[in-house]
Parts: C-alpha cells; sequence; structure tokens
C-alpha cells in the first residue's frame, strides 16, 4: 500500500512528520504510524512552555494494545497544543495530517532541520 | 517462525502479523481490535490458537503422572471433563497454567498449555516424569485448534456439529467433522460461553472457513488479550511467572493440599502462609491507560504493580489487573497508579471486570 507523504514536510525515522513556518514547527504523525498504530484512543503531550529536545520523547499516543513514544523532530519550547485530541485521540487516524496535528514547537536552532528526512528518504524508509 | 495452517488464510484476509512467541500470527484483522472484540462479546467471534501445545499423557499410570506434576486432584475427573490447574517447579513457582482433558479415568489425560511455554513445558516433564509408567507424547504438531467464543456461538457450532450444545461448561467430546474427528470442549479465554475445537491439522482450515461462513468474525491476539483481561483471566507471563506465589494470583482456588504429593507441593505448603500480596483490579479515574509494570501506590507508598492493563472495549474506561499488598488494596479503595512519572488515581473495583450476561 501506497502511503502519502507530502513533499513539503519534514519527517523523524519515528514516523513524526514537520512543517516549518520560519522559526515555528508544527508536528504530529505520518499516515503510515496511525495505519502501522490502529485504533488511537489515548494521548499524552508536554504542556505549553515545556521544553522539548530533539530525538527525545515528547509526549505518548495509545493504542488499546501498546504505547508507542512521540520522538521531537527539533529541540525548543512548545508553544502550542492541540487540546481536542485529548477528547478525540481518533482525529490521529481520521486526520494525521492537518487535524491531528499534536503541537508546535518554537524551535532553538535550525540547524536541527539538517538531521531530519526529507520527503523522499521517508518514502524509501516505509517502503522497507 | 513457525505458522499455523491458517498463515495463508490470515495473510490473504487482511490479517495483521505479527511474531508471538515464535509465531507469525495475527494481531488483528482489517475490521480492528475493538469490532473483533465487540462482535465476540454480542455475537460470536474466531480464533486460531493452533500455537497452543498439547501434550498427551498415555498408560496405566498416566492419572498418577498428571496428579503428580498438577497440584489439582485431577482424579476427580471423570472422562470427557476437564479442568483448570497448572504445573508448580520446585519453589513453588508457575511453570505454566494449563488444561487438563481427561480421555479415558486413569490411562489417557491431554495437557493444553502456552504457545510461549510449549518447549519449558516439553522439558520440565523430561525431568520429573521418571518413575511412572506412562507414555508422554508431544503432540503439538498434530492439533490445529480454534476458538469459538460468543453468545451465538452455541447454536453456530451446532449447525455445523450436531451434538456439542448438548457439552456441559468444562466438558468435552469427540464428534464427526467433514469424516475427521473433532475433539470439542466447551471453554475458552474470553469470559464468553462457547468452545474450543481441537481439528487434525488438515481439516483446520475446512473448519475454520465454514465458521467465517456462518458469520463468525476472525479475531487476533489483540482482542484475545482483551476479552481476557476483562474477564480477568490469567496470561502467563503477566500475572503468573516462575517465581510468583500461586495463592497470590489468583490459583489457590486449584490447589489441593490434602491429597498425593506433587511437585513442588512442601514449597506450596508454605507460600500459603507467606501470602501477602493478591491480585485485584484496578480501574483508573483518568483517560491514562496502565500497562503491565507500572507501580502502585497507596498513599505515595508503593504497595505493587500493573500485572495487564488496557482500554477496555466493554467499559471504554482504563483497566488494569493489579499484584498489590492485600492489606492496602481492599475493595473500593482509592489507589494511586504511576502513569510515567504521573501520580492516576484509580479504584480497586470487583474481578473480573466483565462477566456475560448468560
Amino acid at each position: 500500500m501506497a502511503y502519502k507523504v507530502p513533499d513539503d514536510l519534514y519527517y523523524t525515522k519515528e514516523h513524526e512528520w514537520a512543517y516549518v513556518d520560519e522559526n515555528i514547527v508544527t508536528v504530529g504523525i505520518t499516515g503510515y504510524a496511525q495505519d502501522s498504530l490502529g485504533e488511537i484512543v489515548y494521548v499524552d503531550l508536554k504542556e505549553e512552555g515545556q521544553k522539548v529536545t530533539q530525538n527525545e520523547s515528547f509526549g505518548v499516543v495509545e493504542s488499546v494494545k501498546s504505547v508507542s513514544d512521540l520522538m521531537a523532530p527539533v529541540t525548543g519550547t512548545v508553544i502550542e497544543v492541540n487540546q481536542s485530541l485529548f477528547d478525540k485521540p481518533g482525529t490521529l487516524n481520521d486526520d494525521p495530517w492537518n487535524d491531528g496535528w499534536l503541537l508546535k514547537i518554537e524551535m532553538d536552532t535550525e540547524k536541527e532541520l539538517a538531521a531530519l528526512l526529507k520527503a523522499a528518504d521517508y518514502k524509501k524508509l516505509i517502503a522497507q | 517462525m513457525k505458522k499455523t495452517v491458517l498463515n495463508e488464510w490470515h495473510k490473504t484476509n487482511g490479517g495483521k502479523l505479527v511474531s508471538f512467541a515464535g509465531w507469525d500470527m495475527p494481531v488483528q484483522y482489517a475490521s480492528g481490535l475493538r469490532a473483533e472484540h465487540e462482535a465476540t462479546r454480542s455475537n460470536f467471534g474466531l480464533f486460531d490458537v493452533s500455537h497452543m501445545g498439547e501434550f498427551r499423557f498415555k498408560g496405566p499410570e498416566a492419572l498418577k503422572a498428571v496428579n503428580y506434576f498438577c497440584p489439582t486432584e485431577v482424579s476427580k475427573l471423570k472422562k470427557g471433563e476437564s479442568c483448570y490447574t497448572f504445573f508448580a517447579n520446585e519453589k513453588g513457582g508457575v511453570v505454566d497454567d494449563l488444561l487438563v482433558y481427561c480421555f479415558e479415568e486413569n490411562t489417557n489425560y491431554l495437557i493444553c498449555v502456552n504457545a510461549s511455554n510449549t518447549d519449558k513445558i516439553g522439558e520440565h516433564i523430561k525431568t520429573y516424569n521418571k518413575n511412572f509408567n506412562v507414555e508422554v507424547i508431544n503432540e503439538c504438531e498434530d492439533w490445529g485448534q480454534i476458538a469459538v467464543q460468543g453468545p451465538k456461538a452455541i447454536e453456530k457450532v451446532e449447525e455445523l456439529i450436531p451434538g456439542v450444545k448438548n457439552l456441559n461448561k468444562f466438558s468435552f467430546g469427540e464428534f464427526k467433522f467433514s469424516d475427521a474427528s473433532l475433539v470439542v470442549a466447551r471453554t475458552g479465554y474470553t469470559g464468553e460461553d462457547g468452545f474450543e475445537i481441537f481439528t487434525p491439522t488438515n481439516k483446520t482450515k475446512e473448519l475454520w472457513k465454514a465458521l467465517v461462513e456462518l458469520g463468525g468474525e476472525p479475531c487476533g491476539l489483540g482482542a484475545r488479550d482483551t476479552l481476557r483481561l476483562e474477564a480477568a483471566l490469567n496470561l502467563y507471563g503477566n500475572e503468573l511467572n516462575d517465581d510468583c506465589n500461586p495463592y497470590e494470583r489468583r490459583l489457590g482456588w486449584t490447589i489441593n493440599l490434602s491429597g498425593d504429593d506433587f511437585i513442588g507441593k512442601s514449597a506450596i505448603e508454605a507460600l500459603k502462609l507467606k501470602a501477602t500480596h493478591k491480585l485485584v483490579g484496578l480501574m483508573s479515574l483518568d483517560r491514562a491507560i496502565p500497562r503491565a509494570g507500572y507501580k502502585v501506590c497507596s498513599n505515595e507508598v508503593e504497595i505493587g504493580y500493573i500485572t495487564s492493563g488496557t482500554l477496555s472495549p466493554s467499559l471504554n474506561k482504563p483497566i488494569g489487573i493489579a499484584w498489590v499488598d492485600k492489606e492496602h488494596a481492599k475493595e473500593g479503595d482509592s489507589v494511586q497508579i504511576n502513569i510515567r512519572g504521573k501520580l492516576v488515581d484509580a479504584e480497586v473495583v470487583k474481578l473480573p471486570f466483565y462477566k456475560a450476561k448468560s
């Protein structure tokens, strides 16, 4: 099955996407991630004002069966959290690319973006 | 990786396959864990449990041998009856929990063990089965196994295999299906009424397909786990292990200390007096889900840990089975679960979480 992988986003090996608008990075999970997880029933995220670190956990998503860590694509400060997910975690399954965004991070340095995957590389990763 | 005879069927019918105890097994199908769970609670679900292990005890001293391996009084079983029991080690810990089926009183018994413990059980039997006039046959390769569970299971299987509806709970019999002889037992692992059907491996697929055609919902290991957890049935590796005290793990009722000797008897006698903990049900008052290994506290003092946890599909609430200090976990007590560093309130509730209506 071919998964959608938008070209204008960055990706992590752990299946998060990152949309960069100047120094603000919006983070979510990919379509491939939500499909692998199955029905998502619980989301736990860092709160506004908290620090996140690249490649470290900023929360979890859980299916009935399992818990998966969410890994931050960049280091920075959480400036906004998608509160609607706490009541409707299923949004992550229905619309992981838009309504299912997780949080917005004010990133410390653009340099970290170099460590992220481009769409073409991410496509290769999930094709394996 | 080992495969059941239904492996191809699972793959071509939307099964998501994962490695489980060395077997390539479906964790769920396209309709998803929750739909499978609900179908089993309201209609009937089908489970490929061919990975389970079977050992036959046959010979003049078969009963003596089985009685020596199990802390339960197996001699009370009549032909065509089965019971839940376990094998203990010399320390009194649990080697595996299992079902014993009496095919002929005194001379012929079958045990059905967990896939994850099949090799260990084989070794355990070799080690201790020295003085009995009995042949122990590993029949793991000979049997496929299908569990049919749910409120409609009895009437539906009856359509296919006439006569099965007359079986009592925990009894079994041999029945004909498509020129083959099947063993049908009225047992299960979901909290629902239903059957576990042992089929010769070359008939498993035909039976499975016939059950699917009757409207049975194929269910993966995911639903099997949530169903058994709601019904508070033990899972080896979670509630039970080689080092646990069976009296602290809801196995006390299976133990008969007044009968013949069995492996681990003196240790188990001592463990009975040392039981300080027990398994209880916890219902989280938060949305966060308890998971195996999470610590449980009472007034910020650690009193045990979660052995199994999930979001209950039937109750739509986070639930967990916890092994905790008896004194601090009475029904209605409030405790806390440490969920990734956050203390979440939970209430001690009666097990099981779910009971079938019938």
